[in-house]
């Protein structure tokens, strides 16, 4: 089959590499009908988190087919299915807490052994992602094996556009659950950093559990417009200081709460995010967390900071006071898709939820090279890629 | 704690000190006294207990203790969460496992030394066996409903001392690796069905 792989820093290629079988009884192999490319991606595109091995088969926003099934899959074949990114067993102790992304069974005992001695735990499975994560082959390819098909995948009925449903493997729960990590009170002013395709959802998410205000921020004027689209009130963070902004528009409370949805590649020329990235230029783990820092400084006393955004190391000049005195909560993780799977079908199905307004580009998968580059060089034009076998 | 201590000596000889209460291995040390440790003995700082390395690893499994029993007493069973297990030969009392040690098989004759359905098993190196090991499983139920407690100690002489000890971990044979990884691949087994892999080809 034909499949994106990574070679290296800023080289992916198309290949042809071996079909996926079926190796574990609970296992099915989708034939992929849409698959994306995402902001994730992009950290593992800038050989930024550890742990990628050349020939890696990239991808974990996917949905196809069932063209395969293990005896214990309780899928179809022919039956349409979006997958979630987190590979989850369903039966652990976080699987039953919900916690899905924590599953304690996903990621095989070898793999394990890198983020047990990095992060202290062994993390969950993931599919296209570091081999921390297991090192699944990922859904930017013509099929894919899933391992727990009995619990992971949701089946979404015939005659609904791929573009409504695809982003249920990640991007859309993801900024529900960070909207829903900020506890959002009615009337809440909520501050969004960064409106990429994560970012853009959280606000949507924020708004629809009862915010009274969002504040998004970035610098590329045409995914702040999205943000605007929304509902949500915007800042250039190039035009603008965002931190006196930000209490301004507040009252001089400051939000009450916070989503960093930029992550570890911090754009920007503050010196603090210069530090970080001459770091992370020579390798040593250290995450670009500049966005982080503007949120717990911007967050009011007793305020709830949500990350979405993903870490994979250390970070210094950490504001820990200001989360200490301040008293804030915060809230991680990689999303637990599956927690939220039915529910947000069925509120795209209800035409509450818009997934598609942030497509830009449609491209097949053998054009997936070219998707990378621009969605790494083009942010503003290039807001979200979607690909197609 | 204590209860652990004498439960364990007759059992393990020489590796007690190991396995006791890291406070008894604090008494050993000299410097102001030490209350004891809550802590199992194989977390104590040091790095020998009379010649034994030791080494261990608990691991929380959702299953009744007698069917974790029952994994550990069937021979098909142990063969698939023991990953470099050969074989076993001998009896059940008298065990001989036939291990991959990388550079072709080995054999360690044992002794089934302890028993007891949904709580312990043991099994020691017979005297002159080329390699010496003393391994315990012990279960205990977790708390709220979690399931079961499965805890493995193992004491064992390194072949070539300290330096073979080191040796071996960096080609990833130690026993602590390979332990904790074959807990996990036991849970796995016991939780899902299945031991995850994340190859797509069947015979990889
Ligand atoms: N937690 C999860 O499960 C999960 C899932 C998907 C993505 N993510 C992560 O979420 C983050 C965002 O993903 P995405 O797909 O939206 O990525 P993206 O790269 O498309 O978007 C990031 C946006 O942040 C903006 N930005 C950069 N620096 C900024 C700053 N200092 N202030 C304000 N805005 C800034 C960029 O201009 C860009 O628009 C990434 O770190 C991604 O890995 C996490
Ligand atoms: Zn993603
Ligand atoms: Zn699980």
């Amino acid at each position: 089959m034909r499949a994106l792989t990574w070679h290296g820093k800023h080289d992916v290629r198309m290949d042809t590499v071996p079909d996926p079988q079926i190796v574990n009884p609970r296992d099915a192999i989708i034939e992929v009908t849409s698959t994306a490319i995402c902001g994730s991606d992009l950290h593992l595109y800038d050989a930024v988190i550890p742990g990628l091995q050349g020939g890696d088969i990239l991808g974990h926003e996917f949905m196809g087919r069932v063209v395969e099934t293990g005896p214990k899959s309780t899928l179809k074949t022919g039956q349409r299915v979006v997958v979630p990114f987190t590979i989850s067993c369903g039966s652990c102790f976080f699987c039953k807490a919900t916690l899905f992304s924590a599953c304690d069974n996903a990621n095989p005992v070898e793999t394990q052994e890198a983020s047990e001695l990095l992060y202290g735990h062994a993390v969950g499975g993931l599919f296209g992602y570091s081999h921390m994560t297991g090192g699944y082959p990922g859904g930017q390819a013509e099929y894919v094996r899933v391992p727990y098909s009995d619990v992971g995948p949701i089946v979404v009925p015939d005659g609904v556009p791929d573009e409504d449903v695809l982003f249920l493997s990640d991007i859309l729960p993801t900024g529900w659950m960070a909207a829903e990590n900020c506890d959002i009170m009615p009337g809440d002013s909520v501050a969004v950093w960064g409106c990429g395709p994560v970012g853009l959802f959280a606000v949507q998410s924020a708004l629809l559990m009862g915010a009274g205000r969002v504040i998004a921020i970035d610098h590329h004027p045409n995914r702040l417009a999205l943000a605007r689209g929304l509902g949500a009130d915007i800042i250039d963070y190039t035009q603008t200081h965002v931190l006196e902004a930000l209490m301004e528009m507040t009252g001089g409370m400051g939000p009450d709460a916070v989503i960093d949805a930029v992550g570890m590649e911090s754009h920007g020329m503050a010196p603090d995010n210069l530090m970080d990235a001459a770091k992370q230029k020579v390798g040593i783990g250290a995450d670009r967390a500049h966005a982080l820092r503007m949120a717990l400084m911007a967050v009011r006393k007793g305020g709830r900071v949500s990350i979405p955004g993903v870490y994979g190391g250390m970070a210094d000049k950490f504001p820990l006071g200001a989360l200490m005195e301040k008293g804030l909560q915060v809230r991680s993780g990689q999303t637990h898709v599956q927690r939220y799977g039915t529910r947000l079908l069925d509120m795209i199905m209800e035409g509450k939820i818009d997934t598609t307004f942030l497509i830009s580009h449609r491209l097949s998968l053998e054009e997936a090279p070219r998707g990378y580059r621009n969605f790494a060089e083009n942010q503003n034009d290039w807001t979200k890629v979607v690909l197609t076998p | 704690m204590t209860d652990r201590r004498s439960d364990l000596f007759p059992i393990l000889g020489v590796a007690v000190l190991a396995l006791g209460v890291v406070g008894v291995a604090r008494l050993m040390t000299p410097g102001p006294r030490h209350p004891a440790d809550s802590a199992p003995g194989r977390t104590a700082k040091r790095l020998q207990f009379g010649g034994y390395q030791v080494t261990g690893r608990t691991v929380t499994i959702d299953a009744p203790r007698d069917r974790i029993h029952a994994m550990w007493r069937d021979p098909k069973q142990l063969a698939l969460f023991m990953q470099d297990l050969v074989a076993i030969e001998g009896t059940p009392d008298r065990p001989i496992w036939v291990i991959d040690g990388g550079h072709g098989p080995f054999r360690i004759e044992t002794r089934l030394v302890e028993d007891r359905a949904g709580e312990s098993l043991a099994w020691r190196s017979v005297e002159g066996a080329d390699f010496q090991i003393e391994a315990k499983i012990r279960l205990r139920d977790a708390p709220a409903g979690r399931g079961t407690e499965v805890e493995a100690h193992v004491a064992y002489v390194p072949p070539y001392g300290l330096l073979g000890h080191w040796a071996a971990k960096l080609r990833g044979l130690d026993p602590k690796a390979r332990g904790r990884q074959e807990l996990k691949r036991l849970k796995m087994l016991l939780e899902t069905g299945e031991i995850a892999t994340a190859s797509n080809q069947r015979n990889t």
